[in-house]
This record gives C-alpha cells, sequence and structure tokens, in this order.
C-alpha cells in the first residue's frame, strides 16, 4: 500500500477544520484509508541518518501525518487529492467538473510530433499545459512529490510511464518526441553545469544512488528517446532525466507536462492524475489546456481526456451487492460523496438505473461492482445489516492425516511443524544424496540459500529440528505429517505434491526397534496385516540401499506391492553434516496409498 | 472445526506450484502488478513454465483483462501468455478457489462453501513477524444473491467461534475483490483493535470469463494463522511458533487447544 506523508495542519486547514488524532483516525477508516504513523520531519531525517535524540540536525517539528491509500487510488496520492476526496466525502465539496480551456483553437494548439523510430523503444507520449498556475512552496513541493509517488506505483519504477514536467515559457513547440542513437544527443541535464552526450550520461549516472536504477530500462536500446522543442532544445530523455534548460521553479506560471509510456493506458491516468490535481492552483480553475499529438501514422489525438465515463449501473444491482435497500436519491447523495455523479433513468420495466459519470480521478472504478462498494462505503460498511446465508465435508486426505498424527502422539512423539523451503544442500548433499535433476522443484530468484528449493523429502526439516534441540532430555521423538513437492510431467504445472510421515527418535542407542514398531503401529491402525514378500494383500519390508541411512540397518516398507518409505539408522555422516551428536533413526514414508 | 461446524467443504490445496495463470491472471490481476514481481514471489527454474492451460478460458481471461467486457473498462494493456505460463510458488490458497470456481462453472450451478488451510509463500525478507512461509486460512461462499450483510453475518458467526465478537470493516483495496473489507476485531486484552483478516466480494470480471451466472456472487475471506496465534499466545517471535528452531519443551508444555469450545 502506497504512503503519502502530509503536513497535519496543513491538512487540517485544508479540511477546514482540526480534528484529534482518534477524530482523525476514525474518519481515514470509514473512508477506507490508515493514518499509519504520526512523526516529524525531524524525527524521519534522524531516522534515516541513525542519529539519537539530543544530536542537532536540520528540518523542523511540524506533525507530519503517514497514511496508507489503497494502490489503485492515484488520485489520492498528494495532499491536493486527499483533501478534495476527504471534503467531498464529508460533503463541503460537490465534485469539480474537470475541463479542456476551450479558448484555445485547434490552430493555436501545442504540438507534439512523433517521430516513428520511438516505437522501437517507448511509443506513447500524451501531454498537457496547466496554464497560469500559482505555486508557493508547499503546492511545488507537493507536484513533485506527486510525480515521485506516480513513478513509484503505477509507473512501476517509470518503466511503464515517465513523467517530464517543464516552464514552458523557456521552449517554443511545436515539439517534437523522436528516438536517437545516444551519441546524437547531447543536452545539459537537470541539476548540471555542464553538457552530455546521452551515452556518457548514462555513465555517468551509473554513480548516481536515485538515477541508476532506472538506466536499464533504455540502456542496452540502440535508440534512446528523446523530447525536443522546435529549436532543438531537449526538454527530457524520458524515462532518465529532464533537461536543465526547462527546468521549472516556483515562479514558473505555464507548466507543460509530458508523459512517455509503454502503456497508453496508464499514461493517459498519470496525465489525468497530474492535471487534475494541480488545475486547482491555475487561473481558471479546473481548466486544462491541450496538446495535439500526432503519430507518424498521421493520426492525431487531443490529450488529455477529461470527459467523465459514463456507466450504467442499477439501482438493485447496488442494493443487491451491498446487502441494502435504499431508495434512488440516497444512493445518488451517496454516490456523490465518493465523486460520482449519477444521473436517475426509469427503464420500461420500471427499473432504475443510473448513468454514472466516472470523473477522470477516479481511473480505479471499472466496473458496476465498484459502483456498490462506494455506495456502501458512503453508507458506512459498519451499519449495514448483517445477515446470514440460507453441509459437513473435510478432505479425506486432511481428515485421515489428522488420524495418523493422533495415533502417532498417542506412541509418545512430539508433533513438529517445519519449513517446506530449504537450501539446496540441506535437501540433497547433507543427506548423502545426489540431485538426478528429475526430483525437485527449484526456486528460480531465492532471497536466500535458505529458500533455494521445495523440499522433497521431510528429513531435513525433522534432522534440522533435533539438531536445534540438543539440550532437549533424551530421548527425542518427534513427527512430522506434511506434504512434500516432486516434479511431475504428468501435472499442467509440471509438479505434485505428496502427503508424507516422517518420524525420528534421538537418544543413547540409536532407536532402530522403536521405528520398526512404530512403521508396525501404523500398519495395525491402517488395517494392514504383514504378510510375507511378494504378497500384494499386506505390507512388508525389504532390506534397502538409500545413502542417507546406514548400510545394513536399513528396510524400504513395501505396501500392497508398492514401495511406500524407507525407514533405518541415519548414516554417521549425515549426522555429522546435521551437526548431531546422538545416533538417530528416522522412517519417512507416503501416506496417501493408505487412503 | 469450525468452518466444518459452519457446513464448509475443503478444497484440495496439496499443490505448491502454481501457474501465474491460476495465482494471478484468473483473478484479474494485472501483469504489471507489483505482487507478481520477482521481490514479492518465488518463481521457479524448474519446472519453470506450466504446460497446459484451458484455452478458452485463458481467451476469455485475456480479453477481460485488456479491453474489459461484462460491463468492465479492462486493465487496457496487452496481456502476454508468457507471463501467464510462468510457474511460481502459489502466493495464496486464492489460487486454489480460482480453480475451484472454475470447476464449478462447468457444471450447472450449485451453491458451495469451501475453505482450506494450508501453506502460502512469499519472497519476503525474513524478521521475526515474516517469514518466506506461512499459512493461510481462508473461506468461501458461493451462491445467488449474496452481499456484503452476508459476509458481515457469516465473519461474525466465524470470529465469534474463535472468541472474537467485536468486529468492524474498513473499506479496503484488493485486486480481485470489490466491494473489499478489512476485518478489525476488537482484542480484549490488548484492549485495541487489531487487524485479523481480509475480506470481500470476488469481483465478476473474476467469475464471469469463468462462466458463472450472472447473479452469483462469492464471498470470502483469509487471514492468517500465524498471525492470530502469535497474539492469541503472546509469543513475538513466529520462529518460536513454527520450523526447526522451535524449542520441543514449548510444544510439550503448551495447553491444549479449547477454541470453538
Amino acid at each position: 500500500m502506497p504512503t503519502v506523508s502530509v503536513g497535519r495542519d496543513l491538512l487540517f486547514q485544508a479540511l477546514g477544520r482540526t480534528y484529534t488524532q482518534d477524530e482523525f483516525d476514525e474518519l481515514c477508516f470509514e473512508f477506507g484509508i490508515e493514518l499509519d504513523d504520526v512523526t516529524t520531519e525531524k524525527a524521519i531525517i534522524r531516522k534515516e541518518k541513525h542519529l539519537k535524540e539530543e544530536d542537532e540536525i536540520g528540518g523542523n517539528e511540524e506533525i507530519i501525518y503517514k497514511i496508507d491509500v489503497p494502490a489503485n487510488r492515484y488520485d489520492l496520492l498528494c495532499l491536493e487529492g486527499l483533501v478534495q476526496a476527504l471534503r467531498i466525502f464529508l460533503g463541503i465539496d460537490s465534485v469539480p467538473k474537470y475541463k479542456l480551456a476551450d479558448d484555445v483553437g485547434k490552430e493555436s494548439m501545442l504540438k507534439m510530433h512523433v517521430k516513428p523510430e520511438t516505437s522501437v523503444i517507448r511509443p506513447f507520449v500524451v501531454c498537457a499545459v496547466l496554464r497560469g498556475i500559482e505555486f508557493n512552496e508547499a503546492r511545488y513541493n507537493s507536484f513533485i512529490d506527486l510525480q515521485d509517488k506516480l513513478h513509484q506505483n503505477i509507473c512501476r519504477r517509470r518503466t511503464l510511464v515517465a513523467i517530464g514536467t517543464h516552464d514552458l515559457d523557456t521552449i517554443d513547440g511545436p515539439f517534437t518526441y523522436e528516438a536517437l542513437p545516444p551519441s546524437e544527443i547531447e543536452f545539459k541535464p537537470l541539476k548540471q553545469v555542464e553538457t552530455f552526450k546521452a551515452d556518457k550520461l548514462m555513465e555517468f549516472y551509473k554513480s548516481d544512488l536515485k538515477l541508476k536504477k532506472y538506466l536499464h530500462i533504455i540502456e542496452d536500446s540502440p535508440v534512446y528517446p528523446v523530447i525536443y522543442d522546435r529549436n532543438r532544445t531537449v526538454l527530457s530523455l524520458p524515462p532518465i532525466i529532464n533537461g536543465a534548460h526547462s527546468a521549472i521553479s516556483l515562479k514558473t506560471k505555464n507548466v507543460f507536462i509530458e508523459c512517455t509510456a509503454t502503456d497508453l493506458t496508464k499514461a493517459k491516468i498519470v496525465l489525468n492524475t497530474m492535471v487534475t490535481m494541480f488545475s486547482g492552483y491555475c487561473k481558471q480553475k479546473f481548466k486544462v489546456e491541450p496538446v495535439e499529438v500526432t503519430y507518424p501514422d498521421g493520426k492525431s489525438y487531443i490529450c488529455p481526456e477529461l470527459s467523465p465515463y459514463d456507466m450504467k449501473v442499477s439501482l438493485s444491482y447496488i442494493n443487491r451487492i451491498a446487502g441494502i435497500s435504499l431508495e434512488a436519491n440516497k444512493v445518488a447523495g451517496l454516490l456523490n460523496k465518493m465523486q460520482l455523479h449519477a444521473e436517475q433513468s426509469v427503464s420500461e420495466d420500471n427499473e432504475c438505473t443510473f448513468i454514472v459519470s466516472v470523473p477522470p480521478t477516479r481511473s480505479d472504478v471499472l466496473h458496476a461492482c465498484d459502483v456498490a462498494e462506494d455506495v456502501a462505503i458512503a453508507y458506512g460498511f459498519n451499519k449495514i445489516p448483517k445477515r446470514m446465508p440460507a453441509s459437513l465435508k473435510p478432505l479425506p486426505l486432511n481428515q485421515f492425516s489428522d488420524l495418523i498424527r493422533t495415533e502417532i502422539a498417542l506412541c509418545g512423539y512430539t508433533e513438529v511443524l517445519t519449513w517446506i523451503l530449504c537450501s539446496y544442500k540441506e535437501n540433497f548433499a547433507m543427506l548423502n544424496r545426489k540431485d538426478d535433476k528429475s526430483t525437485a522443484v527449484v526456486i528460480g530468484n531465492p532471497r536466500s540459500a535458505d529458500f533455494e528449493v521445495v523440499r522433497s523429502s521431510l528429513m531435513a526439516g525433522i534432522l534440522k529440528t533435533a539438531a536445534h534441540n540438543k539440550d532437549h532430555p533424551k530421548p527425542i521423538k518427534i513427527f512430522e505429517v506434511g506434504d512434500v513437492t516432486v516434479l511431475d510431467e504428468l501435472k499442467d504445472v509440471g509438479a505434485t505434491n505428496h502427503r508424507q510421515l516422517a518420524a525420528l527418535y534421538c537418544g543413547a542407542t540409536s532407536g532402530f526397534e522403536l521405528i520398526h514398531g512404530l512403521v508396525d503401529r501404523i500398519m495395525e491402525v491402517t488395517g494392514t496385516p504383514f504378510v510375507s514378500a511378494g504378497d500384494n494383500t499386506g505390507y512388508y519390508i525389504e532390506r534397502s540401499d538409500e545413502p542417507e541411512f546406514l548400510s545394513g540397518r536399513q528396510a524400504s516398507i513395501i505396501y500392497k506391492g508398492k514401495r511406500i518409505g524407507t525407514f533405518g539408522i541415519v548414516h554417521p555422516q549425515v549426522l555429522e553434516n546435521f551437526d548431531i551428536s546422538d545416533p538417530c533413526s528416522v522412517v519417512e514414508l507416503n501416506i496417501e496409498s493408505f487412503l | 472445526m469450525i468452518f466444518l461446524q459452519m457446513g464448509f467443504e475443503e478444497m484440495p490445496t496439496n499443490n505448491y506450484v502454481e501457474s501465474s495463470f491460476w495465482n494471478f491472471d484468473a483473478l484479474f490481476q494485472p501483469q504489471q502488478h507489483p505482487a507478481r514481481d520477482s521481490h514479492d514471489t518465488f518463481f521457479l527454474r524448474d519446472p519453470s513454465t506450466t504446460k497446459t492451460l484451458p484455452e478458452d478460458y485463458v481467451e476469455r481471461v485475456k480479453q477481460i483483462h485488456e479491453s474489459g467486457g461484462h460491463g468492465s473498462r479492462g486493465y487496457g494493456y496487452d496481456w502476454k501468455r508468457e507471463e501467464a505460463n510462468k510457474n511460481l510458488l502459489r502466493t495464496h490458497t486464492t489460487a486454489v478457489s480460482s480453480r475451484m470456481l472454475y470447476a464449478l462453472a462447468k457444471k450447472p450451478f450449485e451453491a458451495k462453501r469451501y475453505y482450506s488451510i494450508d501453506r502460502v509463500f512469499r519472497n519476503e525478507a525474513v524478521d521475526r513477524t515474516h517469514l518466506a512461509e506461512f499459512h493461510q486460512i481462508e473461506g468461501l461462499i458461493c451462491d445467488r444473491g449474496l452481499s456484503l450483510g452476508d459476509l458481515q453475518g457469516v465473519l461474525h458467526d466465524f470470529f465469534s467461534r474463535l472468541g472474537m465478537s467485536k468486529l468492524r470493516f474498513k473499506p479496503a483495496y484488493n485486486p480481485y475483490t470489490e466491494p473489499s473489507m478489512e476485518i478489525f476485531g476488537y482484542h480484549e486484552g490488548l484492549k485495541k483493535w487489531v487487524e485479523v483478516g481480509n475480506s470481500g466480494m470476488f469481483r465478476p470480471e473474476m467469475l464471469l470469463p469463468m462462466g458463472l451466472p450472472e447473479d452469483v456472487t462469492v464471498i470470502a475471506w483469509g487471514l492468517s494463522l500465524e498471525r492470530p496465534t502469535m497474539i492469541l499466545y503472546g509469543i513475538d517471535n513466529i520462529r518460536d511458533l513454527f520450523g526447526h528452531k522451535v524449542d520441543l519443551s514449548l510444544i510439550k508444555s503448551n495447553p491444549i487447544c479449547r477454541i470453538g469450545l
């Protein structure tokens, strides 16, 4: 969940009243956001630099609220959006109507021409202008922060969309969006004093902590995306850096915004979020100046697209999903609190339907179910009357596992629950086993050696448990019933689980006879008679030769003609590998055959 | 036990390896969603991809992601089959729920109550409260005309059997449920509200491509097994509860579990 930091006093001022922390918590809870932390700029700096209370540092003592917002509400990623959403939710404001400035004719409209080469690296661009904006320090910082928040969230760290903002008074349209070999691009990037060629610049940024993580997006491409104005001034080298020439400042009055992208839908959402959040500070409130983007195929588009998306939703659907029965007028009022405008219409069959207008700030509304949820939120989740919807069946395998667990516990064994992920070594080499490459599921991106493979037997986990309980009085008698995973060509995903049972005895003697006794007990309670070798009606044991057990002190368990497991004295080398100093016996068998 | 008393049927969750398709795509979770990043999910080197998927259903899922349908706008991006084919260790048991509901949709409709309690995997940094694997408890009810009121009613019943009778619900966001509610329970010992689970109604974009009838809704909820257990027994390190580093004496001396009595 993304977190937004806003100054408490600024927030309360914008909301038009102060709240106690409990009151604000409550408001957040009802609306579906969360006051995650209350801190100060000073405390944040201290934490970052690992400083103590008494150390003298910069920053001020203003209280900062850190608020968790839902991952699909990009409009809540800045103070402006939060305040607007909460004020409308509280019924203070009505939903703003965002409009394209209509005093700009098609002739005088700013233009962006897209060159064909961009298609190989970053094919889309959308633009807009915020005309006559009035920044102050707080607004300006919020404007920069919002870009950063969008870059980290919906833009997927600039891979899908990258935002560039420019002082329009320093550049001249028409603009071109091109893709050129790095050596042909030369400009002075933001915050630098020298000019760089793009290839050299990429080298330079390899040591830049903030920017180096974006270099991979274009680094290996023969051409880099770049935006020029009519005088060949570089606006930006997306998705890496803007040019210094067109940098915005507190004094900037007219802002040109461009979003380059590999995903056009997301680019439109990002641009809409930027312009709707800040058009409130423009001379003509909530008006945005459009830009015409022309693609190489000659098709041109006017952006941004601010007109609401209309959705048909019936009253009965809303009431059915939310579990309430409200009148149409009441529902329309609740929708208004969630920034959705609803127009009623009654169809021939007397069914009341709403035409719901979804504003450009609410890109999260995809389906009527989202509308129904908004009604439920505005109504209050906790006011919905509770109902109980108008059969006993556990999975036989799990029920059977529980029965077996009880039986083994009755024999004096303690149940353990160990991890399914283990290291490659533990699953093979430490058990004296060789990997035949056709057994274990291997993880492609392990974070550490502890999570390299999915266990293909329970033995390693149970040995590790014994090893970690050296101080426990002997004998140690433990068992586990759980799943292992092995490769399986017959399954759609190529792997399958098996339900296994493993038990361990560790004491002054190996306890081989006790483990053998446990095997006999399991057979007894599953109603399996002991039979002579080769007889398929019961079970018998036969000499085995598994590397994890001591030779000559181990046997396979043959159940109805099928080998289901092995028991024996654990090989001294294996005990040493797991750092166990006392002798152990172990049985491991598959219990699915008993079903 | 509690699920059984409430008349639920257990889902077969004995498959840790799952394809991205059933774990994410079938749940209408877009392919660029952060949860699908390698630093949240364990992807597999072997077996790296799934061999088969139900082709006609895959086509419907692709469509709903790309351009919507069934009254939805969709996400408007190029859906890639290669992403869906990637195998992983399931990140939630909802992957099994999606398979179960798909199977249910192939037959004449019948109301169902399902539950599961099993292991799930997240490629997360390990600390005192987080492990790379944990258990998820999941319950779902599939029937005609279910509402948020039904979901709240069932949750009250479920959690009161666990000894938590004061609940309240917070609006939340999940890619595959809408409406979504986080469940908070009042902890009498700690004297505060603690988050105890997540819930919601599966999105039509998930259910309709499966072929379930329009008026069928599915209410579902999930919670981790470890978190409430740690709160219940006052354990502050998850490794003391689960894994090979547990103290055997602690297991032996722990009182019997009386929840549900």
